[in-house]
């Protein structure tokens, strides 16, 4: 076509930016025609020959050469010749129709809606996803896709230059059609993952990978240490136990290092203690209890006794201050044991350690009927029923605790017999006990009494007894052994016996008492109604005789403040006290009957007690009263009965008086009965015993004067 | 604590022994705080009706319920 050949020659010269022609496409060769006539349209101008001749045609437009020469230039310009170039749009702030300055050229000549979406979006995994199970067609579809695309590029390369912007238009929508599938296939089904992009030429894939070991795991657990709740108070008293324990346990080692020297003592103790275990073997229930046993035992009998124990602490007899120089006894508790219902007091003792605790020996005054004897240990926190019980065949007739040892107690028997009792051990039977052989006494034992131990460290006590011996026993590695002290003997008293013997009759010691003071002095009463005083030192001679009574001596005693002064009592219802360096005694009391026994009181040197066969007991106060005494009581029921022993406790102004019926009756004494010398109340008690002794002095001045007076 | 012997029914007895313990316990321990070196040796309560007198042991109690003399 000459023509079209014509125009594109034309196009092309007058372009100076187009690029070689592209193939004309014959598909579009109607529509270039129509733009180059609409193109044409506006710079037309006449037609330019360059030089050849042409056929001209027939309708040719005929233009002078002039005008053939006349040079139109042709712009290429992006502007789109069919945006309108009077937009004209309302200004507010002009408030007038003005003309936009800008227009916009854009036109689109074809818009399609894609159906390509982004590989990442949801959807488009969610259809990867989906194609992934459709793999099979997809790739094919998409290959297909991409032959008609890859065809359309190339046409599109052809046709890059042509400045036809239907061409422009058409290729848009086309590159974009290439561009979804292509990316399309971009997101592959995840089975058909990423595929790597490899070397096509030169490439091959190894991989190389170590061994890993297998994972095994290995768990150890150890056992959870046992655990337990523990919760515990700490008082100071649990603290204070616990540091006791400690020191137990230290002071138990530390007698286990000590050298075997002591082991002798070790075994004597095991043997204790196996006397013991073997006793405790029988325990049950009730014994295991009999600790807390005891103190309610004792509760009991304060509940049962309640007045008379308010009385033995608070009661002061308030009359007392009314009755001048008289005083009373008031009853206090009365301890019985019925065993002991046919037996006589026949001893009673304070115990030197625990001041409520007092032994009474039982047994009998009667020479003709003698029975068993037995020696009760009472305390006045339990009235009922005594603490300790001991039986013995034969009747006891004294009885003595030694200070230092409160838990032994020298007990003479009826029968001559000596013997040791040791409260801390668990029989009944006495530890030690003399015999024929050791050396007893042929006569009833009437009064023990421990002394100091001697070189040796032995435990010694003193006895006497009828048949005129005062022995004295010792307690050598668990054997009581004797020693004649002093053989009695009645002053000319040489019988005559048969056969020319010159018979000694044997005096017959009824009680004795040791100086307080000077150890080694002694009285002695007898039988006839002497006394001697006597020394350990000597043992046939006596220092001194008292032509003391018409009958037995029952008792003997020294008074405790005053170094010289003693007091005795007898049968023959007298109580004399005696100044040991003076023969004569020094006061003397008529008490109409028989006097049992006779006991100073510890608190003052001139009070004294004494009791009587007709049940009455006496207390005098001769700092009061020289002559009377202060009171006079009947203190048990007198029906064949008789008063037999009176003791005062050490600490409380309470009396023990022992009867013949077996009863052990406690009294107070009113506070007249205790009236110490009234001093300055700073100095009283510094002073005590001298105060006494001092008291007790002018007494006997006054007596001895108006004596010696009455000697002249 | 249990009861191991007693003259009462065993409810009341029961319930005696585990309030007295409690208290036995409590005075012990106001009596040691003061001065660790006491120790408690007996308790008595008297009541209207009744006087209970308590004794602890190591291991044992011993509750006497007596009439209160008049």
């Amino acid at each position: 076509m000459p023509a079209k050949a014509g125009d594109k020659r034309r196009q092309g010269q007058s372009r100076p930016s187009g690029g070689k022609a592209a193939a004309p496409r014959p598909a579009k060769a109607v529509s270039k025609k129509r733009d180059d006539d609409a193109s044409t349209e506006a710079g037309e101008g006449g037609d330019e020959c360059a030089g050849k001749s042409q056929a001209k045609p027939s309708d040719q437009l005929e233009l002078t050469e002039a005008e053939l020469k006349e040079e139109f230039t042709r712009v290429l310009t992006a502007n789109n010749p069919h945006a309108p170039k009077n937009i004209v749009r309302y200004n507010f702030t002009e408030r007038a129709y003005c003309p936009l300055s800008y227009i916009d050229h854009m036109a689109i000549h074809f818009s399609l809606n894609g159906n390509m979406i982004h590989k990442d979006s949801d959807e488009g995994r969610r259809q990867s996803i989906r194609s992934s199970t459709g793999s099979e067609k997809a790739p094919d579809e998409t290959s297909t896709v991409t032959s008609e695309q890859a065809e359309v590029k190339d046409e599109e390369s052809a046709g890059d230059t042509q400045a036809a912007e239907e061409e422009q238009e058409e290729e848009a929508p086309v590159t974009e059609e290439v561009a979804e599938p292509a990316e399309a296939e971009e997101p592959p089904p995840p089975k058909v993952a990423e595929k790597k992009l490899a070397n096509q030429f030169n490439f091959t894939e190894r991989a190389t990978r170590t061994i890993s070991n297998p994972m095994r795991e290995k768990a150890c657990q150890s056992e959870p240490t046992p655990r337990e709740v523990f919760s515990a108070t700490a008082n100071q008293w649990i603290i204070y136990d616990a540091y006791m324990e400690e020191l137990q346990k230290i002071e138990m080692s530390k007698e286990k290092e000590k050298p075997k020297a002591q082991t002798a003592k070790k075994e004597e103790k095991k043997k204790g203690k196996k006397l013991t275990s073997l006793e405790s073997q029988q325990s049950d229930d009730i014994n295991k209890i009999s600790k807390a046993a005891k103190i309610v035992e004792r509760m009991v009998n304060q509940n049962t006794f309640d007045d008379i124990a308010q009385d033995f602490k608070y009661f002061e007899d308030a009359s007392d201050e009314y009755r001048d120089h008289h005083g009373t006894l008031l009853p206090l508790w009365k301890f019985q044991y019925d065993k002991t219902n046919k037996l006589a007091v026949t001893a009673i003792s304070w115990n030197p350690k625990h001041k409520d605790l007092f032994a009474v020996g039982y047994g009998s005054y009667n020479f003709r009927k003698q029975g068993q004897g037995m020696l009760l240990l009472y305390t006045m926190k339990n009235p009922s029923f005594p603490e300790y019980v001991f039986r013995s065949e034969s009747g006891v007739m004294c009885l003595d605790f030694h200070n230092d040892h409160p838990y032994l107690l020298a007990v003479g028997f009826h029968d001559g017999n000596v013997a040791i009792y040791n409260l801390k051990k668990a029989t009944s039977q006495p530890s030690y006990k003399s015999s024929a052989k050791s050396g007893k006494h042929t006569e009833p034992v009437w009064q023990v009494k421990w002394q100091k131990n001697d070189m040796d460290n032995n435990l010694n006590f003193f006895s006497i007894s009828s048949d005129g011996r005062i022995v004295s026993w010792t307690l050598v590695k668990n054997e009581l052994v004797h020693t004649d002290v002093i053989t009695l003997s009645q002053e000319g008293t040489m019988m005559k016996g048969p056969e020319e013997l010159q018979l000694q009759v044997f005096g017959c010691g009824t009680s004795f008492d040791f100086h307080k003071k000077i150890d080694y002095l002694f009285l002695v009463g007898t039988e006839e109604g002497k006394i001697y005083k006597c020394s350990k030192h000597y043992s046939s001679h006596v220092l001194d005789v008292f032509d003391a009574h018409q009958m037995a001596v029952d008792s003997v005693s020294w008074n405790p403040y005053h170094l010289k002064i003693f007091i005795s009592c007898s049968s023959d219802w007298t109580v004399k006290i005696w100044d040991h360096t003076i023969k004569a005694p020094m006061f003397y009391f008529d008490l109409n009957s028989a006097v049992g026994d006779v006991a100073w009181s510890p608190y003052s040197s001139t009070v004294f007690a004494a009791v009587t066969a007709d049940c009455k007991a006496y207390v005098f106060d001769l700092s009061i009263n020289k002559y009377e005494p202060l009171c006079t009581q009947l203190v048990v029921a007198t029906k064949n009965n008789k008063i037999t022993h009176i003791q005062f406790n050490p600490v409380y102004p309470v009396v023990i008086i022992g009867d013949e019926r077996g009863h052990v009756t406690s009294l107070k004494l009113s506070p007249n009965l205790r009236k110490m010398p009234k001093a300055k109340k700073g100095q009283e008690i510094k002073m005590g015993p001298e105060v006494e002794i001092a008291k007790l002095d002018k007494l006997l001045n006054l007596m001895r004067d108006p004596e010696s007076k009455a000697e002249e | 604590g249990i009861p191991i012997r007693t003259t009462l029914d065993n409810s009341t007895t029961v319930q005696y022994a585990a309030l007295l313990q409690q208290l036995t316990k409590k005075a012990r321990s106001t009596v040691r705080d003061i001065d660790p070196q006491n120790d408690l040796t007996f308790l008595r309560i008297r009541s209207k009706k009744y006087e209970i007198m308590v004794a602890p042991d190591k291991e044992y109690l011993l509750i006497i319920m007596q009439n209160p003399d008049e």
